[in-house]
């Protein structure tokens, strides 16, 4: 009875609180007052029933802290199967084969969603390096992005270079951009590095905005070429084939350059960086170095993503690479899981995917992201796929392990 | 014998608080030195000064590796420290929480390894075989500490004592010629302290080192040192054997004055 | 030296600074006691202008004159914003207490893009026109040329509110205990003050200034739109990084200070970038003294 009077007093709450909003529609200038009462029933009834399960998750999230506090592990199914060598093996082959064919199986139209997601990925990755890994919150990525995607442009226009010659350079510009930026954010952590990261971001947009002599200002650069295959002319529909298997090969590249990093000496420094600074240095680790590694590694993929994207688009402009470009970046390492490499390849399937097949949604695409990034944080801010540590096997054999299993 | 450690009349000023006063110091290679004195008379803000956490406003430090020249430290970068031979443990504990405890001790054996991002990509052999080296290493020094039972577990799922014994753990793997510790038996019950305090015996005998600890657990110091120095708010008051100490007029007026009534 | 041109400047930044004044004052309180950035805290400015614009809207077509309707618009704009900044702190940020500082900040970016996208959807993502609702007066006829109404209004109504703000902080048992809780919560917890209550009215009170913001600043300028929250926050929060963060008279002075930056800079030395100026401000602020104009650095205990 108690919870039925709790639903609908938020229930009220919310019609009360979405009422100016979500019913009256006013048109100043035709004097035309539009009431749309049929959404104050919605907001009404769903709120009426969302509180119940908002409820019931909060109770459940405590107990499960509950859990955790008290020391013990709980391994998801998820996890036990992505443990699984030749399952998961077999799955990557099939994944391999599928996205290899698939081109030639789906429309111009599908291609371009894939090639897009594959820019996720490897934008997403990236990110991952320098968010999950190394645990420094970055919201400015899309200016690296726009580094790349303006390195191709500008080079192309002024210096008649190729794509495969902007491709390296791209990722290059972006690493180094990405390292000038280390320097002086050094000694900011948390909420203020994120912050000067989302400056630096809009900076970068508002020259590439406002210096319009160089780069064309808010209407950007147009006839960007596609990527030369041997001098062959291909129509658009080949060109954005081919473009898809370089975005693959890309994406395929980063996410063995990013794994590996991760599981190396250089990985683990990462890690260890944003456990404890200060006993970070105290194990013989140079915080300055290792910082500037991170920013650098993990700008180079956007830069490469982004001669890719200019491309693909052959017209680009600084509204593509706004703050708002960081955040769904953001939000796919974040939804799929801060450290894992798997989650951020189902949090981009996620932003990209989903609401492009589920067209009715489309609409909805960035609200139901936002809830997602909220909830997340609330409910499981691990993500989707949390990260898992490496295990490293020893040779003991007289090793009995604390959970009383034998070394395997 | 040859001092490991040097320090003379360092200080330290935190805008108008003077933390430490002149504090001057000296551990000679193979030696346990105590370090004493009551809560907030200065012995971490002294560690973090040795270690380059912090830099002295007055006052130099001087360190002499195994087989290396005697060197400045006070104002170089602390992982560089680290890198001539210095390490230490936190007396409020900063292990890599979210590590397994392997790993843990596996970052630690960043400053004797080389490999570097191309390596990472590439995974040479050399590379991989610096990897399995690592591994190795720092396996060895968990079972040397006892832990090697808990290599997989996350560092911060493992109990109390098992923690501290982890901090050394790690330390050790830095090859250090001298060892800071804070505050290792803190939390400790007296049969931890005292396999704590074998263990200390056995690093210093077993991997030649020096060892520096900072310690409230007065039976365990005056069983383990061979010197002893008191501080008292940011000066030193006194310094010498544990008896001297323990029969110092000053030391026992600071320190252990009530300890000596109850 | 042109005066003219020179007063003209200034009057233009003192009324650009109140308003960044309004809105930073949310960012550095909230800051001060849970410190979180509030990174919706832009958004509620910009609600703030749409709820006064529907108001406006309605009551505008029922026949009301125009002082009435921009005191009810703004009184019910500030009921809103205050409603949704409570809410929205018990739904995003409360279940996340005690989940270190990241998973804060990347809800409260959510619950930016989510107010942002509420409106597109509710509402539109179109530019809407503002009316006019700030009368000319008589007296300030005279200097009407560089130092119109609206801005008479603009500056006069946040001083009124923040010399109210002043007060109530330093004066009643509330403020006393939202001083408590911002230099140390648990001490002031078990010293009796209610926390959540604390962090509830602080983000009321923010909300509601914000409000107020959005409403003469929609009026002022005349247009609304989803997306005028992100570029005001951002400046609201650099005044707040200036003055400070976690001062409230700090918020105060570096909304003035930036709006009259901005101001000149944009007159002396090229409007097209004024955005970038601000940016830069905020960068080089963070990174070079972090602790505002006036404030001391901290030392981190290890």
């Amino acid at each position: 009875m108690n919870e039925l009077r709790k639903s609908f007093l938020v229930s009220l709450w919310f019609m009360f609180l979405t009422f100016p909003i979500m019913v009256i529609r006013v048109n100043t200038v035709e004097k035309i007052v539009v009431w749309r009462w049929e959404n104050m029933a919605m907001i009404g009834i769903g709120s009426f029933v969302l509180s119940f399960v908002w409820r019931w998750a909060i109770r459940r999230k405590e107990a499960s802290d509950a859990v955790a506090a008290s020391g013990q592990k709980k391994t998801g199914r998820m996890a036990e199967l992505a443990e699984n060598p030749s399952l998961t093996n077999s799955l990557k082959a099939l994944f391999l084969v599928g996205f290899l064919v698939t081109p030639w199986l789906v429309t111009t139209y599908q291609t371009n969603i894939l090639i897009s997601f594959l820019l996720y990925v490897v934008l997403g990755l990236g990110l991952n390096v320098i968010v999950g890994v190394a645990g420094l919150l970055f919201l400015g990525h899309a200016a690296f992005y726009a580094i790349g995607a303006y390195s191709y442009a500008l080079l192309n226009q002024y210096f008649g270079l190729g794509f495969w010659f902007a491709l390296p350079l791209g990722g290059v510009f972006a690493a180094l951009a990405g390292i000038a930026l280390a320097f002086p954010v050094l000694r900011l952590r948390g909420d203020y590095l994120a912050i000067v990261t989302l400056g630096f971001g809009e900076i970068v947009r508002l020259l590439l905005e406002n210096l319009s002599d160089i780069t064309g200002g808010p209407s950007g650069i147009s006839n960007i070429p596609r990527p030369g295959f041997f001098d062959i002319k291909l129509s658009v529909a080949d060109a954005n084939i081919y473009i898809y298997y370089i975005v693959l090969a890309l994406a395929i590249i980063t996410i063995i350059a990013v794994s590996r990093l991760k599981d190396s000496r250089i990985g683990r420094a990462l890690q260890a960086l944003r456990e404890d600074e200060v006993a970070c240095e105290a194990m013989g680790i140079d915080r300055v170095g290792v910082k500037v590694m991170a920013f650098g590694l993990g700008t180079a993929w956007a830069g490469f993503a982004g001669v890719i994207f200019a491309a693909k688009t052959t017209f680009i402009n600084p509204a593509s690479f706004t703050f708002f470009e960081s955040a769904i970046i953001l939000s796919i390492v974040v939804l799929g899981g801060m450290g894992s490499n798997l989650g951020v390849i189902l949090g981009s399937a996620f932003l990209v995917l989903l609401p492009e097949y589920l067209r009715a949604f489309s609409e909805y695409r960035m609200i139901m992201f936002a809830t997602a990034m909220v909830l997340m944080m609330v409910f499981r801010p691990q993500g989707l796929i949390p990260a898992k540590g490496r295990t490293y096997t020893v040779d003991d054999p007289d090793l009995v392990t604390a959970d009383g299993g034998a070394n395997k | 014998m040859k001092p490991v450690l040097d320090v003379t009349a360092v200080s330290m000023n935190f805008g108008g608080l003077r933390a430490l006063n002149e504090v001057q110091l000296e551990v000679r290679s193979g030696e346990i030195v105590a370090l004493i004195g009551p809560n907030g008379a200065g012995k971490t803000t002294f560690f973090n000064c040795i270690t380059s956490i912090y830099t002295p406003t007055e006052g130099e430090v001087w360190f002499t590796p195994r087989g290396g020249a005697r060197t400045k430290v006070n104002g170089i970068k602390p992982n560089l420290v680290t890198a001539l031979g210095m390490a230490r443990t936190f007396q409020n504990i900063r292990l890599f929480k979210n590590m397994s405890v392997l790993e843990n001790v596996m970052i630690a054996r960043h400053c004797r390894t080389k490999s570097g991002i191309l390596g990472a990509l590439l995974r040479s052999p050399a590379v991989r075989r610096e990897e399995k080296e690592i591994v190795d290493r720092s396996y060895e020094l968990l079972k040397y500490m006892g832990l090697n039972k808990f290599y997989k577990e996350l560092a911060c799922n493992l109990p109390y004592g098992a923690q501290r014994r982890l901090e050394i753990a790690r330390a050790l793997a830095t090859e250090p010629t001298l060892l800071l510790l804070d505050e290792p038996a803190a939390g400790m019950n007296p049969q931890e302290t005292e396999s704590l305090k074998h263990m200390v015996f056995k690093i210093r005998d077993e991997m030649d080192m020096a060892i520096l600890l900072i310690e409230h657990d007065m039976s365990m110091v005056m069983s383990i040192s061979e010197r002893i120095y008191v501080m008292e708010y940011g000066c030193l008051i006194a310094s010498g054997t544990p008896t001297e100490i323990s029969s110092d007029p000053r030391v026992i007026k600071a320190y252990l004055g009530e300890e000596a009534h109850a | 030296m042109d005066w003219q041109y020179f007063m003209e400047l200034f009057l233009g930044g003192l009324t650009r600074g109140s308003i960044y004044a309004l809105i930073a004052i949310g960012y550095t309180m909230v800051y001060g006691i849970i410190e979180l950035i509030n990174f919706a805290h832009g958004e509620v400015y910009m609600l703030g202008a749409f709820v006064g614009l529907i108001i406006a809207g309605v009551l505008g077509i029922m026949g009301f004159p125009a002082p009435a309707i921009l005191v009810l618009a703004a009184i019910v704009a500030i009921i809103y914003c205050a409603s949704y900044g409570y809410t929205m702190e018990k739904v995003a940020y409360k279940p996340l207490r005690g989940a270190g500082r990241l998973s804060p900040l990347i809800s409260a970016i959510g619950m930016s893009l989510f107010l942002q996208n509420y409106i597109i959807l509710a509402q539109t993502s179109d530019f809407l026109p503002f009316p006019r609702l700030i009368p000319d007066f008589a007296f300030i006829e005279p200097i009407a040329h560089v130092f119109g109404s609206s801005d008479f209004v603009i500056v006069a109504t946040s001083a009124f509110f923040m010399a109210g703000l002043t007060l109530f902080i330093k004066y009643t048992k509330m403020g006393k205990a939202m001083r408590a809780t911002a230099q140390n919560r648990k001490m002031a917890m078990l010293l009796g003050v209610d926390s959540d209550r604390v962090i509830s009215i602080t983000f009321i009170i923010g909300s509601s200034l914000a409000a107020l913001g959005g409403v003469l600043i929609a009026s002022h300028v005349g247009m609304v739109n989803f997306a005028i929250g992100f570029l005001a926050g951002i400046k609201a929060f650099t005044a707040a990084v200036l003055g400070g963060i976690g001062s409230i008279p700090g918020a105060m002075l570096g909304g003035l200070f930036l709006g009259l930056s901005e101001s000149f800079a944009t007159g002396y030395i090229s409007s097209d970038y004024e955005d970038v100026f601000a940016f830069t401000l905020l960068v080089v602020f963070l990174i070079f003294r972090p602790s505002g104009i006036m404030g001391k650095a901290k030392v981190e205990k290890v």
